[in-house]
């Protein structure tokens, strides 16, 4: 079959899909967009985390089928998609959500240098992930920042009780979570900073 | 494809001199491949892609043991899209690998010895149409007994898991299905007894845990013209899996050409081959590219596990609480093949009574041949299971003395200058009443947090958690203490080496350093420390780490807490080779015009040859020029002994790691829920080459022991040997929710012995963790607790 979806503002045909494959492989192996892992693929430890209009969900869990006319943002879109909602009045009313018109005005960047990423413009909670060390091996991250930042795009200032709710459905194996707090902690700290200086 | 190439960016600012390199080690710099990492662009071995690409898939036994009667691929080799089907008969060359015994087969033949043995091999050009093609292919099996256990593997009439073994070890067991044994036997624990006023003893068993790295073994072969094979994978340890799939594959080792692909975790995990030969063999059979990726289920499957434990221990001890003997017994399952057994064997009774002075020992150590999951390396190796036992030992002989457990472990622990049950002495620092006292004076944390301001608690504080299961009612709090010792580096007369290629050169006018090596990066953060070292050894601000692959020499093994030991030393001696040749041209250019030059203490510092006094001589641009400095060495930790087989004396071991917990839990003694409140813990780094890395690696350590403390285990049926968990609906590993705060208190105690003071950090703190936890569990409960996982049903009596 073929499906038509919007990945990461951009729209996106994928041709002779198995009825029985997953939003995640479509993502993986037919569109190029690795990002999103495929740590269980049954929906247990969030490495696959995307948004599905909005709402993040396991791609590993969503037929390819059912995204048809439907917006995906993977983490490979994460930066360009924080920049447009700080530029469209983020979120600080707790009322959130990207519309669908305001996330077909953008579209996400390739990095600059793909050899290491150097002067990639990152969204600020994978700028925290970086700087609390809150990435090791990586294979988590991907999932915990799609997480992440829904999170703090509903609540600019969680609690770590907060934080361990929303974060709940994503399973790291290296760092036992600390720094992925610290992480979610900075990030959070830094967007409110900004949101003063404003 | 996988070009992991990457130009490490400087970390945060520091108030390094000018003349000094920001970067250098000591310094928290951040990973270079963090911002790959965060935008999804870090290609994984799972990532692989390639034209044309096939996908390969392995048909796995459904039984444990069995004889292979027949197996008819017919119909599977005429479904649409299969290009290969492959059983044993098929196999190019050696049809049997492996670590240490080459006893495990690439495909089985004649027999299956464990649940989810590779029995047969699939390519086609759809993931789906490869598992829909292996379901096809019948396999007849004739079952045989399953040996499960010490009883079943050493009765009388016991069958043989390998039958006419021929190995290092076969010589010297006391039986076919013991893959080693090692006792240790010191002083005289018999007539020490006597001294005893006290006597304590316990059963203890451990259960088989998984490494439940996240990235799935996968990797992708891509058929040469030349008749070798390109290898894209996710390993521990490049040489040594090229040592195994070359004779596999018929080819000679240059035509194997491996290069690390990204890697989702390890933990042990990946020391043994997975699919590396297997997808090599349907890409030079196929002529086409093939990627092979497990899904979690078979993952549980295609990794060796941690040994599950029975261990039996006698501690004794005077009325004022000094350790007079200690006897004990360690059976280890190594289930159907022998993966790193007799090495976990020989930690495990090395290390066995823990960090403390005792002179008089019977030890014995046994690694079994059974059909269970194959068990191998896992983080902590052997000395996991034994801290577990010896640590509970410790707190009934100090309810019996009516002692504090911290004082009585402070009272026997070992120092520098203590002699070893092996007769090993500990030459750098041990402080393990130091880190004892550190954990146990820290604050406690505040009780009843899960108390609001307003009416109701909030059950997130609460065991039980979102489901809600109490208010507070039932809810116990217990603190518990545990310290482990843990050696670091490959031991037992293991020839360990790592090898590093340095070349410094000129480019734009700036000295920058190039960094090759073929150490497997699987999260730890030793590309960050790799730069440092360069930066901190040249002066030098560029430092770019090359992908890790097989043109250079071995780097050994990313585990044992060893790379930045050995790795880090190999860089730090090569780079120093590379600054002596740096001197020696600078001296030939320049030497004629400043008498400095023949001082012998020149350091490259800021870019610059300067003399120890800072005076600044040239740049290192204006030496080198168009010439480039290019050194590849190897690099040896000191050398170790072998273990007498009788009586386990010998300096076996390079370096002990030491670290201390303290748990803090709160149990709600109705349900048996478990919350732990806070992990704490203390460790000797010697030297924390990057802080916020070390921090990150006792912390995940840290969560690693409580997982087996309080849910991770795999289930293996008693009757079939069938696993009953594979998935991470079954397996539980720690959540965010799970997992407490764990606040990390370093000591940095340098051992002379190790480059910069080093002491291997990745190990020690997953010792500790799981006996604290189940202390503290104890303490809240009065439970015995003499099993991991301890579950609900364990602290409710409905077991």
């Amino acid at each position: 079959m073929r499906v038509n979806f919007t990945v990461n503002g951009r729209p996106q045909e994928a041709d002779d899909v198995w009825e029985g494959e997953s939003l995640l492989y479509v993502l993986r192996e037919r569109l190029g967009l690795p990002g999103s892992k495929n740590a269980c693929e049954q929906g247990e430890c969030g490495s696959c985390t995307v948004r599905l209009d909005g709402v993040p969900v396991c791609s590993c869990l969503v037929a390819a089928g059912q995204v048809e006319g439907r917006e995906v943002v993977t983490v490979e879109g994460l930066a360009e998609y924080a920049k447009e909602r700080e530029a469209h009045g983020g979120c600080a009313s707790g009322a959130c959500g990207t519309s669908v018109d305001a996330a077909k005005r953008w579209e996400a960047k390739p990095a600059q240098d793909s050899q290491t990423g150097e002067g990639v413009e990152l969204s600020p909670i994978q700028q925290a992930f970086i700087d609390a060390g809150a990435v090791q091996c990586g294979f988590c991250t991907p999932g915990l920042l799609v997480a992440a930042d829904e999170m703090l795009e509903r609540n600019p200032s969680p609690t770590d009780a907060d934080i361990r709710e929303a974060l709940s459905g994503n399973l790291c194996r290296c760092t036992g979570y600390e720094k992925i707090l610290d992480a979610v902690r900075l990030a959070a700290a830094r967007q409110e900073r900004q949101g003063e200086a404003v | 494809m996988a070009q992991n190439t990457r130009t490490v960016p400087v970390g945060t600012p520091t108030d390094v001199t000018q003349n000094h390199v920001k970067g250098g080690i000591g310094e928290s710099t951040l990973r270079p491949d963090g911002t790959l990492k965060v935008t999804g662009e870090f290609a994984y071995s799972s990532d692989m892609w390639h034209e044309d690409m096939l996908w390969g898939q392995i048909l796995r036994s459904t039984v444990a043991h069995a004889e292979i009667v027949s197996i008819d691929t017919s119909e599977a080799l005429t479904m649409d899209g299969v290009y290969a089907v492959l059983t044993h008969e098929d196999l190019p060359a050696a049809k049997n690998y492996g670590m240490e015994f080459q006893d495990t087969p690439v495909l089985a033949y004649g027999k299956v010895r464990h649940h989810g043995e590779p029995v047969a091999l699939v390519a086609a050009d759809h993931p789906e149409t490869a598992r829909r093609a292996a379901a096809k292919i019948k396999i007849e099996y004739r079952e045989l007994p399953v040996v499960t256990d010490e009883a079943s593997a050493l009765a009388p009439d016991a069958i043989l898991v390998h039958e006419n073994r021929d190995d290092h070890h076969s010589g010297h067991v006391p039986h076919p299905n013991i893959v080693h044994r090692q006792p240790i036997i010191r002083g005289d624990a018999a007539a020490a007894a006597e001294r005893a006023d006290v006597i304590v003893t316990g059963e203890y068993t451990f259960g088989m845990q998984d490494q439940a790295f996240l990235g799935p073994e996968s990797g992708l072969a891509v058929p040469a013209e030349d008749g070798g094979v390109d290898l894209y994978v996710a390993t521990q340890w490049l040489h040594s899996d090229l040592k195994q799939i070359a004779p596999c594959l018929g080819l000679p080792e240059e035509k194997v050409r491996m290069t690390m692909a990204g890697v989702g975790g390890a933990f042990g995990g990946r020391e043994d081959i997975s699919m590396q030969i297997l997808a090599s063999i349907l890409a030079l059979r196929t002529g086409k590219p093939v990627k092979m990726v497990y899904n979690r289920y078979e993952s549980f499957f295609g990794h060796v596990h941690r040994h599950p434990a029975k261990l039996w221990y006698e501690h004794g001890a005077t009325k004022d609480g000094k350790l007079t003997h200690v006897k004990c017994r360690i059976v280890l399952d190594g289930g159907a093949y022998a993966s790193s057994t007799a090495s976990v064997v020989g930690n495990a009774s090395s290390l066995s009574i823990g960090p403390y002075v005792v002179e008089d020992v019977e030890i014995e150590a046994i690694g079994l041949y059974t059909n269970n999951p194959p068990c191998g390396a896992m983080r902590g190796f052997g000395a996991v299971q034994a801290c577990f036992a010896y640590e509970a030992q410790m707190d009934k002989l100090a309810a019996k003395l009516g002692m504090d457990p911290v004082e009585l472990r402070q009272l026997n622990a070992m120092e520098q200058g203590t002699i070893m049950p092996t007769g090993q002495v500990v030459d750098s620092p041990a402080p393990v009443a130091e880190l004892l006292r550190r954990v146990k004076a820290r604050p406690m944390p505040p009780e009843r947090q899960w108390e609001t301001a307003g009416e109701g608690a909030d059950v997130r504080a609460l065991p039980g958690g979102l489901s809600n299961t109490s208010h507070g009612e039932g809810v116990v709090r217990g603190v518990g203490y545990a310290v482990g010792i843990k050696n670091v580096g490959f031991s037992e007369g293991f020839d360990d080496y790592s090898t590093a290629k340095i070349r410094i050169e000129v480019i734009n006018g700036e000295a920058v350093a190039t960094v090759h090596t073929a150490m497997a990066e699987v999260g730890q953060g030793g590309v960050t420390i790799h730069a440092q070292i360069a930066r901190t050894e040249l002066g030098v601000q560029q430092v770019t780490i090359h992908p890790a692959d097989t043109q250079v020499g071995s780097a050994g093994s990313t585990s044992a807490g060893r790379q930045t030991y050995m790795t880090g030393g190999a860089i730090k001696n090569s780079c120093e080779i590379v600054r002596e040749k740096v001197l020696e041209i600078g001296r030939r250019k320049f030497g004629s015009y400043h008498p400095a030059w023949a001082n012998a203490e020149l350091l490259l510092e800021g870019g610059k040859v300067v003399t120890d006094g800072g005076e600044a001589l040239a740049t290192i641009a204006d030496v080198l020029e168009d010439q480039a400095v290019e050194v590849e060495e190897e690099w040896r930790h000191r050398p170790t002994q072998a273990f007498d087989l009788v009586t386990g004396q010998g300096d076996g071991h390079v370096q002990y790691a030491f670290a201390a917990h303290r748990a803090v839990v709160e149990v709600d003694t109705e349900l048996g829920l478990v919350k732990v409140i806070e992990l704490a813990c203390a460790q000797d780094v010697g030297k924390a080459v990057n802080p916020l890395s070390v921090v990150g690696q006792i912390q995940g350590g840290t969560t690693q022991g409580l997982g087996v403390a309080v849910m991770e285990e795999i289930i293996v049926d008693p009757k079939t040997a069938k696993v009953r968990n594979p998935s991470f609906t079954d397996y539980l590993i720690p959540t965010i929710l799970d997992t407490p705060t764990i606040p990390v208190d370093y000591l940095e105690l340098a051992d002379p012995n190790a480059p910069y003071g080093v002491r291997g950090i990745g190990e020690a703190p997953t010792l500790s963790s799981t006996p604290a936890v189940l202390a503290a569990i104890r303490a809240a409960t009065g439970l015995e607790l003499n099993k991991t996982p301890v579950r609900p049903e364990a602290l409710t009596g409905t077991l």
